[in-house]
């Protein structure tokens, strides 16, 4: 027997890219752009042997999130790690610009949700690849600009790594539950380079607290906490529509005093606990252990808010 | 190619940028016709930390603050972002997105930028530095790349000599300026006998408002769809508001 | 890789509407499954790109199986296959007709 809330709202951890789209937005809303049947894929995938998807893994599209009209960008990270990548990325670009452009005009949107689960860059296209996020970034920043704010939502296998990660920091807002990580070199990547004794990928744990959604949230580099089921993700993304800072001058220079406060403060410590002690909290060693409720409600009681993204 | 070298050959009438802290630089610079451009940079292929985001971030923000929309010219020479735990636990994702954005702000906002490569930039510090400038130019010996061709065999699990081959035949993932020039991430390579100072005052008077960097992609043949697939999506996003 | 196309003929066309429909996904021993209304009459075309070579013996199988089971004329189903097993394209496949014959 499946358990009833697992029924009725299901873990975005678990979902597919489509199905979490199904699930954000209004029932029977969804528009999707150059869906599957178009077979607009990778042209690349064959050179290395590998089976492509219809979608490159990347779903884009139209839709409405409580009555509001929205544009939305999923990336599959069951597929090749959920990676930029020349099709996939272009699909990205393509739909912000486009929100910028119609920004304004009555076909315009009231924001872009993009459903970060990537590794990053997919090397097998790494040039491509890695000019798809940074033409994300700029077409992303394009969009805020334009007063559009985009909320990032993370709680996928793949997490948000690579430049993921810096398409995350990029968003005017982060959404985040427990499962999500964000990080931009991974820790087998760092093992690999650095040894072991640098970060040691196998204590999972150790990784966690590192990268994961608590620790986010806590440090400031995720504004919204959420459990990981698609009923609350949805939830988040409606509310922080609303509260979004712009991207202008004075919300980088208040980023910038906030990023460097944060090395100041904690640009010494070793491990998350040792930051959560040095910012106060009762119980540091305490924080991946507890349950999402009682999580939430030391959140609430630290008020962790700032307009600087 | 050192700093001082380069800053010569680019700024033959004059300069005050001096070495900051972390293997940064920074200062005015004056053209040939006497007008001025601000400069910022990385040195000695320093991976990119938070500190060293922090700095160059700082700086730009002050120069935008100035409003004299002052052209800025970025000077790299880094590597990877720096690989430790410290700087993951630290947010390094939000340094570097955060020197992203301020370029990027820096040119919405009206300066004209332009990366100079004159060394190295991988990964995600490539992002954040030389292809966060509306413009990147890369000198003779640069290294631009997301990752080495070992380190690709390692994570996709496929012979190496297969990958360098392979190379050969496509630039959609080797490293290095002429597959990423390919691609359309580099907009000129200068060589050693180029005039430095003319090369970059023309680039300096190039319009630069939208990312044309896909286009170039397609007209050089190292990206040939990227383009057209982002027009359709543009056009279909119209169609599907009706 | 290998690709090879399977035809064959349904005993009568799937009910319902629906004109596309997706399920799956190309990840490690999982498959994705495009289907398309777009044959006629009761034939049936499956399109198979595999990371798995040598197994079309196998797959012509599953397909006869599956199309004894089901009967889904008139549909095309393109697959791309990332080493699934044969009972788990067997759910893609019945996942997929459900799905495209309940939409509307």
């Amino acid at each position: 027997m499946i358990p009833e809330e697992i029924v009725r709202s299901p873990s975005w951890y678990e979902s597919s890219a489509r199905n979490r789209i199904a699930g954000v937005l209004d029932a029977d809303t969804f528009h999707e752009i150059l869906g599957p049947a178009e077979r607009v894929m990778s042209p690349h995938l064959e050179l290395f042997d590998l089976p492509p998807a219809f979608d490159d893994g990347v779903i884009v599209g139209r839709g409405q999130l409580d009555g509001k009209p929205v544009a939305i960008i999923a990336q599959e990270g069951q597929f090749m790690g959920g990676t930029f990548a020349e099709v996939s990325g272009a699909k990205i670009v393509g739909l912000l610009r486009a929100v910028t452009a119609a920004a304004g005009t009555p076909d315009g949107v009231s924001a872009v949700l993009l459903l970060l689960d990537t590794g990053g860059v997919r090397l097998q296209e790494a040039n491509a690849g890695e000019l798809a996020v940074s033409e994300t970034v700029r077409a992303l920043l394009g969009v805020r600009a334009a007063g559009i704010p985009v909320v990032a939502l993370v709680g996928g296998r793949a997490g948000a790594f690579g430049g993921g990660g810096i398409v995350t920091a990029c968003c005017s807002h982060v959404v985040i539950s427990e499962q999500g990580r964000i990080s931009v070199t991974g820790p087998e990547v760092i093992e690999t380079n650095k040894g072991a004794e640098e970060f040691d990928s196998r204590d999972r744990a150790l990784v966690w607290r590192v990268t994961g959604g608590r620790s986010r949230v806590l440090l400031g580099g995720a504004d919204s906490y959420v459990k990981g089921d698609v009923a609350s993700f949805r939830a988040a993304a409606a509310r922080s529509r609303n509260a979004a800072p712009p991207f202008t001058l004075e919300t980088m220079a208040a980023e910038q005093e906030r990023l460097e406060k944060r090395l100041s403060s904690y640009g010494d410590c070793r491990d998350t606990p040792e930051i959560w002690a040095r910012a106060g909290l009762a119980d540091p060693a305490s924080v991946p252990d507890i349950d999402d409720d009682a999580f939430l409600a030391l959140l609430s009681e630290r008020e962790i808010k700032h307009d600087a993204r | 190619m050192t700093p001082v070298e380069l800053l010569t050959r680019l700024f033959p009438s004059g300069h005050e940028v001096v070495a900051g802290p972390f293997n940064t630089l920074a200062g005015r610079a004056i053209l040939t016709d006497g007008a001025a451009v601000e400069v910022v940079g990385v040195t000695d292929g320093a991976p990119l930390s938070p500190e060293i985001a922090t700095e160059l971030a700082g700086r730009i923000i002050r120069i935008v603050q100035d409003g004299k929309k002052t052209p800025i010219v970025l000077l790299i020479d880094t590597a990877s972002q720096r690989m430790t735990r410290r700087d993951e636990m630290l947010g390094l994702n939000e340094y570097l997105a955060h020197l992203a954005k301020v370029v990027t702000l820096a040119g919405l906002s009206g300066h004209r930028t332009v990366a100079v490569l004159y060394g190295a930039a991988a990964a995600g510090a490539f992002i954040a530095t030389a292809l966060a400038a509306q413009t990147l130019i890369t000198i003779d010996g640069a290294h631009p790349s997301v990752m080495d061709l070992p380190s690709i065999a390692r994570v996709t699990k496929l012979p190496l000599q297969l990958l360098e081959k392979k190379a050969e035949t496509t630039p959609i993932f080797a490293p290095g300026v002429t597959p990423l020039a390919a691609t359309g991430a580099v907009l000129e390579n200068w060589s050693e006998a180029d005039n430095f100072s003319n090369r970059l005052e023309t680039a300096l008077t190039l319009e630069a408002s939208s990312d044309t960097r896909d286009t170039l992609g397609e007209e050089r043949g190292g990206r040939k769809v990227a383009y057209s697939v982002a027009l359709r999506v543009a056009a279909e996003f119209e169609k599907a508001a009706r | 890789m290998e690709t090879f196309t399977i035809r064959a003929q349904a005993r009568a066309s799937l009910p319902g509407t629906g004109r596309q429909a997706i399920v799956g996904v190309v990840a490690s021993g999982n498959l994705e499954v495009l289907l398309e209304r777009s044959e006629t009459g009761d034939a049936v075309v499956v399109d198979v790109t595999t990371s798995a070579r040598g197994f079309r013996a196998v797959w012509e199988a599953v397909v006869a199986d599956f199309i004894a089971r089901s009967s889904p004329g008139g549909v095309r189903f393109s697959i791309h296959d990332n080493g699934a097993r044969p009972d788990t394209v067997t759910l893609r496949l019945l996942q997929g007709v459900k799905l495209l014959e309940t939409q509307p």
